[in-house]
């Protein structure tokens, strides 16, 4: 307690206007930030899987089953900083077995665990299920039983058993697809429902979630693709890349235009929150939204990826942009996050006055373990890739 | 059956069992750990009713000190400071009803806490007795001159502007400074001693007025006169007029 | 003919693997049904020997804003009956106080929730047009959202409409205190749970009144039941023009202000 009182005091002194004197404490900090951001980018990477399966883009298959993994190394992370905000993480069960019918937070621990075991799971599961069992007949010691038990000691591999697989890879990625879409449209409803925060309370706040996290998706893909293939001495495929670009591109320009519409939209209807919401973001969210979530994460990553659509360029050169663009677009879309959770509780619910959000360096909510959270899922995504290869030359002809 | 079952793909038969487990594990992990009282009223433990309810009380309530305090009780209940449970200035004192003799209820018998309520501040109602305890007998404590119980000034206010601070000190810079506030409201001295019990009058009619700003009023050359019938007829002429500072724009 | 009993044997091992299972998936649900009756019974005892029954009340508030003086005593009291940390960013209840000045400029301030006094000092040159003071608190509402966003059910209505939580329930997530409009929530530093005002119920199930309630010196709230015509409650609704906090929000509050302004949110 008292080094939340210490944490809380100077902040009383830094407060603009008047706040209702329980907003001092800013409750949702940069793990919430966190949250949405991580699993934003499972559902990017598994809708670009998806483009692959069911759409059959061919040039995006080498590309597929490192985004399936992805996905799953963030879905397995991302309930980590959830637990690590709770009040009594130890008591965590309780939303899974007294669930509120009335709260969205209840209501996505199952959308979440649905998606998880009936969807990527499953996917992964038939996708790999042939390599698995003849991983496992080649092995020895502990690969071996690892790859049996993954399997559920299933052996049959013969054609009408892969049939079957590839039958219903299609089919799970087509459930797949809305169950994507409402994983993280949910998050987006989990704050869009709060018509307490007028900052939040939108119509388009899952939409606009969901295509920030596609956005985040493709990005992230195509940035571990650029990593992992020369790490590992192979080759780019620059029509991969080309394709991958493309997609970004589109998407990028809904998101876009999602993120304007909400602007026009708040400025020509100038409710009774518009006076603090336009002096929040002119004051405290200038930087994390105009500079940085604007025009670093958005309008410049548009404008080189379409310089170099329509300009013919190098391959080198498009190597270098599609990835310094692709760390932009993350940076952008983290601040997405960072402006909605905090930007929206920095003003307060009087409409008089503004709070800060002081971030802590250690402890629990401080930036380090931010980023040992950010971290935890590509150390995770190394190990899946350890027991489930995704490259070419791992599977068996 | 058998047939029936051999021809069920292998992964069905893996993945059904795996679910099978899945779904037995869940519910039996629900109905350990859910609480047995969860549900039973709504979509909550029962027992947090009684948990809320069965939390120690502080504040023992004004009635409870009526019965060893009787004296006091009547004497406040006489007073100005009726409405004041004992516990507003006397802190929680549910331990003194219970065990009198070990604990002793506060007494405060500073400077610094009838001001908590008495201290003037304009956003405080007019009327509700404000002093400005920097210039109100400065070094004597409050009780030396007010009973708390029956807090009566020792001496009765000779002046309005004793409780209405705000509107004398407007008063006595405008060109009314020198009316004095029984021209216009009529007050009997009882109004001093139950202020809002015998309130004085306020003029009703812009006639009244008109007995000094009607261009036909006897009176100074000095003062502002009107034509009654032709000035703005249908208001009262404190609608636009504050008549504390009537020289207000 | 040996392979035909090696089956049987088999399948008879096999059918009674699966009566342990069933035996044992069963018991806990069974057990638990019949614990759940138990606990019924020992609620409702508990309502019958203190004379309290929920669903007999339906309790409010009334707040007259003219009445008001900022002391600050409510705050004070709230602090001290409930056991709530004295630094000044928890509050069960607390006072703004609004100035309105002539050009139509509002200030709104509640130093320490009003317990430290308001400060008289002129901070500006402007004429104030208008000034009072309005005590806030939890409006436990009917129609509550920070019941409707409660993961687990930790925070609840109850039968006679008092909001309240149970802290040995809650998981700390803060979505409540997102959900309310009011800032009426905080987290408890030490329990980690989320905390409000419970219209002091260890008192109200008494015949007692909130300590809020119990210590303003000008009677400016009034507390009591909406569903009796005695109630001094329902005499203030019936005498008052009533004004809600953030009506267009539609929460239904059950703290009723009279003389409420329209720069109050």
């Amino acid at each position: 307690m008292e080094e939340l009182i210490q944490h809380l005091t100077p902040i009383l002194q830094e407060v603009w206007g008047y706040i209702f004197p329980n907003e001092i404490e800013l409750h949702w900090g940069i793990l919430i930030v966190l949250y949405p951001y991580l699993t934003g980018l499972v559902a990017g990477a598994f809708i670009l899987a998806s483009l692959v399966k069911v759409f059959n883009v061919k040039e995006l298959q080498p590309t597929y089953r490192l985004a399936m993994l992805t996905a799953m190394a963030f879905l397995i992370v991302a309930p980590l900083p959830l637990l690590a905000h709770l009040g009594h993480p130890e008591r965590a069960y309780e939303i899974l077995i007294t669930p509120n019918s009335t709260s969205a937070m209840a209501m996505f621990g199952f959308v979440y665990a649905w998606y998880l075991m009936a969807v990527l799971c499953l996917e992964i599961w038939f996708e790999y299920r042939r390599d698995i069992i003849l991983w496992a007949q080649k092995e020895k010691g502990i690969k071996k039983w690892i790859h049996k038990i993954i399997s559920l000691f299933s052996k049959d591999i013969s054609e009408k058993a892969i049939h079957f697989d590839k039958k219903w890879v299609k089919i799970i990625t087509i459930i797949g697809i809305p169950s994507a879409f409402l994983l993280h449209g949910y998050v987006g409803f989990i704050f869009g429902s709060i018509k307490a925060n007028p900052w939040w309370s939108s119509v388009l706040m899952p939409i606009v979630f969901l295509f920030s996290a596609i956005v985040s998706g493709i990005a992230m893909v195509l940035i571990l693709y650029m990593i992992i293939t020369p790490v590992r001495g192979k080759q780019l495929d620059i029509l991969c890349l080309d394709k991958l670009a493309s997609y970004l591109f589109y998407v990028m320009i809904i998101d876009f235009s999602l993120e304007a519409l909400d602007f026009v939209h708040r400025v020509y209807e100038s409710e009774e929150s518009i006076k603090i919401l336009a002096y929040l973001v002119s004051n405290k969210l200038f930087i994390s939204l105009v500079v940085i979530q604007l025009f670093m994460g958005m309008l410049i990553p548009l404008a080189m990826i379409a310089l170099i659509k329509i300009l013919k360029s190098p391959p080198d050169l498009k190597k270098m942009v599609y990835f310094i663009s692709a760390i932009l677009v993350q940076v952008g879309i983290f601040s997405t996050r960072w402006n909605i959770v905090i930007g929206g509780q920095l003003f307060s619910k009087s409409f008089r006055g503004l709070t800060v959000y002081k971030i802590t360096f250690f402890g629990l909510e401080g930036f380090f373990a931010s980023v040992i959270v950010f971290c935890l899922p590509f150390v995770l995504l190394y190990i899946l890739t350890k027991i489930l290869p995704p490259w070419e030359e791992a599977r068996n002809s | 059956m058998k047939n029936f079952l051999q021809k069920i793909p292998e992964q069905v038969k893996r993945l059904s069992v795996l679910l099978i487990v899945v779904v037995v594990v869940f519910i039996v992990a629900t109905s350990l750990l859910t609480p047995k009282d969860f549900g039973l009223m709504g979509h909550y433990r029962a027992d947090a009713i009684k948990i809320n309810a069965d939390k120690k009380m502080q504040y023992a309530g004004q009635e409870a000190c009526a019965d060893c305090h009787d004296d006091m009780w009547k004497t406040k209940n006489a007073g100005f400071h009726k409405n004041l449970s004992c516990e507003v200035c006397h802190g929680p004192s549910l331990n003194h009803v219970n065990e009198p003799d070990q604990f002793k209820p506060d007494k405060p018998r500073d400077r610094i806490f009838c001001p908590v309520c008495h201290e003037y501040n304009p956003s405080r109602p007019t009327g509700f007795p404000q002093i400005l305890s920097a210039s109100h007998n400065p070094r004597r404590i409050c009780v030396t001159c007010h009973n708390p119980h029956n807090p009566t000034p020792p001496q009765t206010p000779k002046e309005c502007s004793a409780c209405h601070a705000e509107i004398s000190s407007a008063k006595s810079v405008s060109s009314h400074m020198d009316i004095p506030c029984t021209k216009c409201h009529e007050a009997s001295e009882k109004h001093k001693l139950h202020p809002r019990e015998y309130l004085p009058t306020k003029p009703t009619n812009r006639e009244f007025c008109g007995q000094c700003h009607s261009q036909e009023a006897k009176g100074d050359e000095f003062i502002p006169r009107i034509s009654m019938a032709t000035h703005e007829p249908r208001y009262v002429c404190w609608q636009c007029h504050y008549p504390h500072l009537p020289e207000a724009q | 003919m040996e392979n035909k009993i090696i089956e049987t044997d088999k399948k008879v091992e096999r059918r009674s693997f699966l009566k342990k299972i069933a035996i044992l998936a069963l018991a806990p649900i069974v057990f638990g049904f019949l614990g759940s009756t138990d606990k019924l019974k020992t609620i409702k005892k508990w309502m019958l020997e203190n004379g309290y029954v929920p669903s007999n009340h339906k309790w409010g508030m009334g707040i007259d804003i003219s009445k008001c003086i900022g002391c600050g005593r409510c705050a004070v009291a709230c602090k001290n009956e409930n056991n709530v940390p004295k630094e000044p960013f928890f509050f069960r209840t607390w006072v703004e106080r609004y100035r309105i000045y002539e050009d139509g400029d509002v200030q709104v301030d509640s130093p320490n929730g009003s317990i430290d006094g308001f400060e008289n000092t002129r901070t500006t040159n402007k004429k104030m047009l208008r000034s009072f003071f309005v005590p806030k608190i939890c409006n436990h509402c009917d129609n509550p959202p920070c019941v409707q966003v409660c993961p687990v059910g930790a925070t609840f209505k109850g039968e006679d409409g008092v909001v309240l939580v149970d802290s040995d329930y809650c998981v700390g997530c803060r979505y409540c205190i997102q959900a309310c409009p009011y800032g009426a929530r905080f987290l408890h530093p030490e329990t980690h749970t989320a905390e409000k005002c419970t219209f002091c119920y260890h008192r109200i199930v008494q015949d007692k009144l909130p300590a809020c309630v119990e210590v303003c010196p000008t009677q400016a709230r009034v507390f009591g039941e909406l569903n009796k015509k005695s109630s001094p409650l329902v005499r203030f609704l019936r005498m008052n023009k009533i004004g809600i906090l953030k009506p267009s929000l539609n929460t239904e509050p059950k703290v009723y202000y009279s003389n409420l302004d329209m720069e109050v949110r």
